[in-house]
């Protein structure tokens, strides 16, 4: 009498993928030198070779930005540039499905994410920036802003066509050129991108994308014809990015790692939070910068929590990433997996109780089960490092003082979730919180008009929203004075 | 126990139980049910998921027209709802007013449908608005003529006032006079009620009083049977079943139309309360037009083709 859902696969047919890429620079595909492999985490399958950009790609690239930013970009009106914009969303949204195939097949993430939030929040991105390309008189940044220039824009290969579309669409509502770099592991989405801004007649140059490693990301970060740099990634290379730009011109923002402090009162809706702690680990494998990796638990529901947490988590559908049923997928690279098992190993000999639900896990590919840890202090490094898998620390606390010491007590700052039906508390809460996002009662939702960014290690700077733009203009009023 | 040793009866106690239960945020359970509405069940899953949905509806006549022969004509459909076909289960109950029992009892014992249960609305459906004389008679009506399962209405006026324990009451007094002879099936009508709160409310103040099912509305206003309320019922059965051991039923009822409402609704019950509730004991689905869109889902899996409606019988 038990309800097993039949395998619900998605079809991969509505995707081509080529045996080899090149690089998209001024607008045309030009073949790599070298390559690598490029694989589905799921199964192991080599997908295809990706090319590795070096000296000569990268200046390349970096000459086509800037000539298409001189002799193009710069001189296209908000209102055109907008045109554009909205070009490519429309595109996006027709070519749905095939960019979600392709994401789940590179990334490992369920196909249930790509196609219901990575996918129309990226199409969502630039329709939301098209709207501002003819209005940035009026985001605050003076009477006439100006764009920056060439932007160099690293991505992570978390939410590879979000981030994309996180990086692109303000810098080109803005005004500027872009040389992009997705993941290395990740980069199939970014060139079925470079196809879309052909479809959509961008003027060649103003997108250009180069594939590569961490070294392919420092020569752009180097690179003396960049004004601007965007990273998406580790706190580690954020350091070194900093370290990099300090001496130069270049504006710079990072987005960076995060501990996530998901706090939860005594007289939060019970089943709505389990959900949410749920959304904020275990969503897209827990790969998330944001995510709200440390639970905190009022004590006298500790227990009542944990229960419905762990009867819940026994419902969670880990598997075929392509299935449609499919909850938590693989994870993204085996070099993250060994992170993850490694510090999971600490968190045992730290002491924390491991709990996981018998998962069958797939035997090829990378996985890891949804866990949880309990009995986590404040001091372990369960509780204090990002491990950017499923895995969930959690903390108790008694009073709500504590409870906004202890998530404040981390080098990090990038969210936060308050779980209650208490407003004053939640809004006294929400102003004591050192983190650049907050969520009452729900976590992990996105929105392109919401800026989002860190405190302290968790990045400088904001994406999204008007805040956002400020990271691709100058604030230059009129002489004029027209304000 | 009396009340699972949950309220002594009085209106206090009453209260101190109400007040223990955790509030619903409706933009949570709103996007978790959307969420579990997104499941593909194909295959070997949706053929299984239509018989189990075939043998949960209440089919349901609760017209002023009824007639002894439209009644007569849904309990034949009841029995046996595809007559092309024997592999097709009965459902899980005839669903009639108090007049229409006896006829419906009569008609199915008479053609083999004696394990089909006939259910009768009671307590002035589908206000409510009676005496509860009238009331504790409407009930003893329906049993007498052979109904087996007694859908009673909340006072709903009575609940929005606060007067909970008028409405405890009323389902304890139902609950009697139902005895061992009839299951009882309390019926909130959610969309009057609104919020989730309150159908949370309801619930546990209904199961406490002896219900053995839970059922959301009565069809004659919408909104009724949506997603997130029968959500937030199933939590409140898996919630109860932890804290009495009794398992208790869950109704939808109004609105579900077709096979893939159905479908929805089953995952709903896989993955909230969990497959002990996936059969008629527990879970029943208040319904007249799903039956027969069941019926063509079916014959589709069979045979590659959606047949003509004119390839099912109209009731």
């Amino acid at each position: 009498m038990s309800f097993e859902y039949a395998p619900a696969p998605e079809s991969r047919a509505i995707t081509t993928i080529k045996p080899k890429y090149g690089h998209f620079i001024g607008g045309k595909f030009v073949a790599g030198s070298k390559h690598f492999p490029t694989i589905n985490p799921a199964t192991e399958e080599v997908l295809s070779q990706i090319a590795l950009a070096g000296k000569a790609e990268v200046d390349a690239a970096v000459k086509a930005a800037r000539k298409a930013y001189t002799s193009t970009w710069s001189k296209t009106s908000g209102k055109e540039r907008g045109k554009y914009l909205f070009r490519i969303a429309r595109i996006l949204q027709e070519r749905a499905r095939e960019f979600a195939v392709l994401e789940t097949l590179d990334n490992g993430k369920p196909i249930r994410e790509s196609r219901d939030t990575d996918i129309p929040l990226a199409a969502a991105h630039f329709f939301y920036h098209a709207g501002w390309a003819d209005k940035l008189e009026y985001a605050g940044l003076g009477s006439s802003p100006k764009p920056l220039g060439v932007a160099g824009q690293i991505i992570p290969w978390n939410f590879p066509l979000l981030m994309l579309a996180w990086k692109v669409a303000p810098a080109l509502a803005t005004g500027n050129t872009v040389v992009l770099k997705p993941a290395e592991s990740t980069s199939l989405t970014a060139l079925l991108f470079a196809e879309v801004c052909q479809q959509a007649e961008l003027p060649a140059g103003v997108v250009n994308i180069v594939t590569g490693d961490g070294t392919t990301g420092a020569l752009i970060v180097n690179h003396p014809g960049i004004d601007k740099i965007a990273f998406t990634g580790s706190t580690e290379v954020g350091k070194i990015i900093a370290r990099s730009v300090a001496p130069t011109k270049k504006s710079v923002t990072l987005e960076l790692g995060g501990k996530g402090a998901n706090i939860v009162f005594e007289d939060a809706a019970i089943d709505e939070t389990v959900e949410g702690i749920i959304d904020g680990i275990f969503f897209n494998q827990g790969h998330v910068c944001c995510a709200g990796s440390r639970l905190l638990l009022q004590e006298n529901i500790a227990e009542e929590v944990l229960h419905k947490l762990k009867k819940r988590m026994e419902k969670i559908r880990v598997g075929d990433p392509m299935d449609k049923n499919t909850d938590v997928g693989a994870i993204n690279s085996k070099e993250q997996l060994a992170k993850i098992v490694d510090l999971a190993k600490v968190g045992d000999s730290e002491g924390g109780q491991r709990w996981s639900p018998a998962f069958e896990l797939p035997k090829k590919g990378y996985w890891f089960a949804p866990t949880i840890f309990t009995g986590v202090t404040s001091a372990h490094r369960i509780a204090r490092e990002e491990i950017f898998g499923p895995v969930l620390s959690v903390l108790t606390f008694r009073t709500p003082q504590e409870a906004i010491e202890k998530a404040n007590n981390t080098p990090f700052g990038l969210s936060a979730g308050i779980w209650g039906e208490k407003g004053s508390r939640t809004l006294w809460a929400a102003q004591q919180l050192r983190a650049g996002v907050i969520w009452t009662n729900s976590f992990n939702k996105f929105d392109p008009t919401s800026p989002f960014g860190g405190y302290k290690e968790s990045g400088w700077g904001r994406e999204g929203g008007r805040h956002g733009l400020a990271a691709y203009l100058k604030s230059v009023s009129n002489e004029k004075g027209v304000m | 126990m009396k009340f699972y040793g949950l309220v002594d009866g009085s209106e206090a106690s009453l209260k101190k139980y109400l007040k223990t239960l955790s509030g619903v945020d409706q933009v949570g359970a709103n996007a978790r049910a959307a969420m579990l509405s997104t499941r593909s069940i194909k295959t070997t899953s949706k053929r299984w998921a239509i018989d189990t949905a075939i043998s949960m509806v209440d089919l349901t006549t609760l017209e002023g027209a009824d007639t002894v022969g439209k009644v007569e004509a849904i309990c034949s459909k009841a029995v046996r709802p595809d007559p092309t076909d024997s592999s097709v289960p009965s459902v899980g109950a005839i669903c009639v007013y108090n007049d229409m029992v006896a006829v419906a009892r009569k008609h199915l014992d008479l053609i083999g449908g004696k394990h089909v249960p006939v259910a009768a609305v009671s307590t002035a459906f589908p206000s409510g608005r009676a005496s509860i004389e009238v009331k504790v008679l409407d009930t003893q009506d329906a049993i007498d003529a052979g109904s087996s399962e007694i859908d009673m209405v909340i006072d709903r006026g009575a609940f929005l006032e606060g007067r909970l324990i008028d409405v405890f009451n009323e389902i304890v007094t139902i609950r009697q006079v139902c005895g061992d002879k009839a299951h009882l099936k309390v019926i909130f009508e959610t969309g009057e009620l609104v919020t989730y709160d309150n159908v949370r409310k309801a619930s546990f103040l209904a199961m406490a009083a002896g219900a053995d099912f839970i059922k959301t509305s009565t069809g004659k206003i919408a909104p009724a049977a949506t997603a997130p309320v029968v959500l937030v019922m199933l939590e409140a059965v898996r919630d109860f079943y932890e804290m009495t051991q009794k398992r208790i039923g869950v109704k939808p009822a109004g609105g579900i139309r077709n096979t893939k409402d159905a479908i929805k609704q089953l995952v709903l019950v896989n993955e909230v309360a969990g497959e002990e509730w996936l059969n008629s004991k527990l879970f029943r689905i208040g319904a007249s037009a799903l039956l027969n869109d069941l019926l063509m889902q079916r014959m589709k899996m069979d045979s590659g083709y959606y047949a003509s409606p004119t390839y099912v019988s109209m009731d």
